[in-house]
């Protein structure tokens, strides 16, 4: 006796039948009878259910089907441009790097440019700096040199108006007209 | 102030000096006058200053030269001055130096010495002087110090240089 029929056939009961026999009834299986009219209504019902529901359940599955084929292309499709969107990521990366590394170059280059002008300013500004302070030297060795020399000649100036002024006694000084004078007339 | 206002003070002073009969004398103290004029910042200063009146420049005058100069040059003088022509002194008078020569056939010799010279040197040196220039000359002499020796007589444009000034001033150049 399986499961069912050991919690069905506790509960069977004696019925009796026309013949006045006793005839096991069990509760939950319906008379011989009611099964054939159960059995007609249920294959009407599944009659009417394929010949109504079945088609739309299948226009259901069918579009359910496609749905989640077009949300497999779909995605297939977003994959792909992904796939795309990613490849030009990375090439635009690939091309950023190599933007960075012209810009590097490029500057490295004008560094280097800006390096070498500067040294040849400084070195040119430099030149000019010594030309100016070797300029500025001699030029203040020939002023102090033409100060001594004009302190030399008025101190010399001073020296012979002081000795000469101080030798022109009245004699001398008689001496000087005599000699003039004789000099004009000489002259004539 | 203009050569023909200069000429017109110069006739002016020649002619009064000429009518009083002291134009040897007036024309000689003239000269050494403007000289000191020249030569003097002070007495420059005094009568060429208008802030000074008029009268005091005048009194000026009578005291440098009173009793030293005839009267006619002290009033030629303060004439000029009071006039307010002080500055021009010195041409006026050398204007009027020339033709007091010129009215006599002479040139002006001007002489500066250090020491003044005598009569028989300053004879002698117009004779020099008028042999090496062939012309006849008033002798004007003025003792100048600067020249420190010997003399520098001017002739017109001539310059005959015997002055230990110029000797020391050469000898400055070289130096």
């Amino acid at each position: 006796m399986n499961v069912l029929g050991s919690i069905i056939v506790p509960m069977a009961k004696c019925g009796i039948d026309e013949n006045g026999e006793c005839v096991t009834e069990y509760p939950f299986w319906p008379a011989r009878a009611e099964l054939l009219y159960g059995g007609i209504a249920a294959l009407i019902i599944f009659a009417l259910l394929f010949k109504f529901a079945w088609p739309q359940m299948k226009k259901s599955l069918a579009d359910r089907t496609a749905r989640i084929q077009k949300e497999l292309d779909d995605a297939a499709a977003d994959e792909t441009a992904a796939g795309a969107e990613a490849a030009q990521i990375r090439q635009a990366l690939g091309d950023i790097e190599a933007e960075r590394a012209r810009i590097l170059a490029e500057a490295d280059a004008q560094a280097a440019a800006v390096l070498t002008d500067g040294r040849a300013r400084l070195e040119a500004e430099l030149a000019d700096l010594r030309a100016k302070a070797e300029a500025d030297i001699a030029s203040a060795r020939s002023r102090s040199t033409d100060e001594l020399r004009s302190e030399i000649s008025r101190l010399s100036s001073a020296a012979v108006d002081h000795v000469v002024r101080g030798s022109l006694d009245e004699g001398t000084h008689q001496q000087l007209i005599e000699s003039f004078i004789a000099r004009v007339g000489a002259a004539s | 102030m203009s050569d023909a206002r200069i000429d017109g003070y110069a006739k002016a002073l020649f002619e009064v000096a000429v009518a009083e009969g002291t134009i040897d004398e007036v024309e000689d103290e003239l000269f050494r006058f403007a000289r000191s004029f020249e030569s003097s910042d002070a007495l420059r200063s005094a009568l060429t200053d208008e802030q000074i009146p008029v009268a005091k420049r005048q009194a000026i005058i009578e005291d440098l030269l009173g009793g030293k100069a005839t009267t006619t040059t002290v009033q030629l003088v303060s004439m000029v001055v009071g006039a307010g022509r002080g500055r021009e002194l010195p041409a006026i008078i050398d204007r009027l130096v020339a033709r007091a020569s010129s009215s006599k056939n002479l040139e002006v010799a001007e002489v500066r010495t250090a020491v003044a010279l005598t009569d028989d040197q300053q004879a002698r040196l117009a004779a020099a002087l008028a042999n090496a220039t062939g012309k006849q000359l008033n002798l004007k002499v003025v003792v100048d110090p600067s020249v420190i020796g010997g003399i520098v007589a001017t002739v017109g444009d001539t310059v005959i240089d015997g002055s230990v000034r110029t000797r020391i001033d050469q000898l400055k150049s070289r130096l």
